[in-house]
């Protein structure tokens, strides 16, 4: 199943076919060239953060053996006409160590997005969707939480933290619970598909999307792979 | 000696500085980063800790803060003008200051709580340079040196050449627009948008258009059409006034300004937009304006209600006159 940064709470609920009928579709996604090397972030603006963070290096670019990280594959197209209620678990998306934690997830449409602070300092959340709701809220206290949720489909929902100008994430926001985030491994799993053709989209912040055609068949596992240019 | 004066200009440069910290605001992108107003993450502005002004919000408050004294201090100038300025018009140019101040904040709040719509973002910035132009008009026609020019025989010359009221009349007017055009440009995200100076795409003019590469395309147009102004207005003046050094020396320094902000403009670009090199182009435009200002008031001198009528004026004085006329002689 994918894993869209929320753990178990992504887990689709009920799903309206029959599940042995499913197929699963695997994959990696691939770097072309090499990986730039990671940028160290200057935390000096807020000495809380100098001080306190544990990894100062950038997300934007993760990943060993040409394989790419942070990347967020999930079925575009394929699914239309079929509905999948929202899980009722939560996805958190913390700031810990002046970082978001996840750099990109997936949350379903519906579906309740956890914001925590786990910073000794204060953060501003800036969410700025184009088909969902603007928000920005402060959390100026250690422990703080609330919660959201987006209404629409948006690939990707921008997070950032305007206190403190590095921190970004990115959500995509899916109706189906297709969708997953590759790790430094670059593989991905989408499972318990049904069958039928469907059109698989990858996302990356810097280096844009691809798509791939997949077609999906009772107990199969369609394989998929997705190749980026090293900027 | 009145204090009013100086407490004019005082207020004029903390409006300088006022617009100098906002510039900063949006360079460093911290326009979000306290999310309430007028509260600041719900602390009343001035209990907020100075040990949590910490990265964008450093700016982002500290503007606030400077827009609050910037503000007291204009109230402090409309009281102390209704008590002591005779002058009906100036009274009335304290209470537009006044009202100017308080619509600026509330448009700075606005915009805060509709995270920065471009309209009111741009509107904000706009307003900004007229409330310092306010500002400006109240510390020049509090001086001395305004009361002396009210006397209108030796300004003779100049009431009479349409060519330089024009040019210094329509200068402000000019320097203005290019400011809304680059508050556009700034609050639009398109100062990037021609990435190379003083070319564009290594063309005298871009090979493809948009309205990021428009925008950014006309300031720079506008920065030359108003460089060509200030010399058509220096060299008249030089000309044609070279006695009046009232007049010569804000044109000088309109020069000086508008190159230095040329410079800073194409040195934004260069930079990929540094905060204090974009800072520094914000605060020099309001310099270029003004100063554009200063001339253009002084240039209408005769026009305002305080100008005392010597000599015959509406007399037409020689073609070949270029110098003022002593005082009391007449023209």
């Amino acid at each position: 199943m994918a894993d869209g940064g929320g753990g178990d709470a992504a887990a689709p609920a009920a799903p309206a076919f029959d599940p042995a009928t499913a197929g699963d579709v695997s994959g990696m996604v691939m770097l072309d060239g090499e990986l730039p090397a990671a940028e160290e972030l200057m935390m000096n603006s807020d000495p809380v953060c100098a001080m306190n963070a544990t990894n100062t290096m950038s997300s934007t670019f993760i990943g060993s053996n040409g394989h790419l990280g942070n990347v967020f594959v999930y079925v575009k197209e394929g699914l239309e006409g079929q509905s999948f209620p929202a899980p009722t678990g939560m996805v958190t998306l913390d700031q810990q160590g002046c970082r978001y934690t996840p750099h990109v997830f997936g949350v379903r449409v519906g579906q309740t997005l956890e914001i925590t602070n786990s910073d000794p300092t204060l953060h501003n959340i800036h969410a700025s969707p184009t088909a969902n709701d603007e928000f920005n809220m402060g959390q100026p206290i250690q422990g703080m939480r609330f919660e959201r949720t987006f209404d629409n489909p948006e690939i990707m929902v921008p997070f950032k933290c305007d206190v403190h100008g590095w921190m970004n994430a990115y959500v995509g926001v899916v109706d189906h619970p297709y969708f997953a985030v590759t790790a430094e491994d670059g593989l991905f799993d989408l499972s318990t598909l049904p069958p039928g053709d469907y059109v698989l989209e990858a996302w990356h912040e810097q280096l844009g999307t691809q798509t791939q055609n997949v077609t999906v068949t009772t107990g199969q596992t369609a394989e998929v792979s997705f190749t980026f240019t090293a900027p | 000696m009145t204090w009013l004066h100086p407490y004019a200009r005082f207020v004029c440069a903390a409006t300088l500085l006022l617009i100098t910290a906002g510039g900063m605001v949006t360079s460093t992108g911290s326009g979000l980063a306290v999310p309430d107003w007028p509260n600041t993450y719900g602390y009343f502005m001035f209990s907020f800790p100075l040990s949590k002004m910490v990265g964008g919000i450093f700016y982002e408050h500290g503007h606030r803060m400077i827009a609050s004294i910037v503000g007291l201090l204009t109230v402090g100038l409309t009281v102390w003008l209704w008590r002591a300025e005779p002058r009906r018009w100036i009274r009335q140019l304290g209470v537009a200051a006044l009202a100017t101040v308080i619509l600026q904040g509330l448009l700075g709040g606005l915009t805060v709580l509709y995270f920065l719509p471009t309209p009111i973002s741009v509107s904000h910035a706009g307003l900004a340079q007229i409330f310092f132009c306010l500002t400006v008009c109240l510390a020049l026609c509090t001086s001395a040196g305004w009361h002396r020019s009210g006397a209108l025989d030796t300004h003779a010359p100049v009431m009479r050449d349409s060519t330089v009221l024009a040019l210094a009349t329509g200068l402000p007017l000019l320097v203005y627009t290019q400011i809304l055009i680059g508050a556009t440009m700034r609050h639009t995200g398109a100062g990037l948008a021609i990435p190379d100076f003083p070319l564009a795409f290594g063309r005298l003019v871009p090979p493809e258009w948009g309205f990021a590469i428009a925008v950014h395309f006309l300031h720079r147009v506008g920065a030359a059409v108003t460089a060509l102004a200030i010399l058509a207005t220096l060299g008249h003046l030089l000309a044609h006034h070279r006695a009046r050094r009232d007049l010569i020396r804000p044109a000088w320094l309109l020069l000086l300004l508008v190159l230095t902000q040329i410079g800073l403009g194409g040195w934004t670009v260069l930079s990929g937009r540094a905060p204090l090199i974009n800072t520094a182009h914000v605060a020099t435009g309001a310099m270029v304006l003004g100063t554009a200002l200063v001339l253009g008031l002084r240039v209408n001198r005769h026009r305002f209600p305080d100008a005392r009528r010597v000599g015959p004026l509406r007399a037409r004085a020689p073609r070949t006159a270029t110098e003022p006329a002593a005082p009391g002689a007449p023209v």
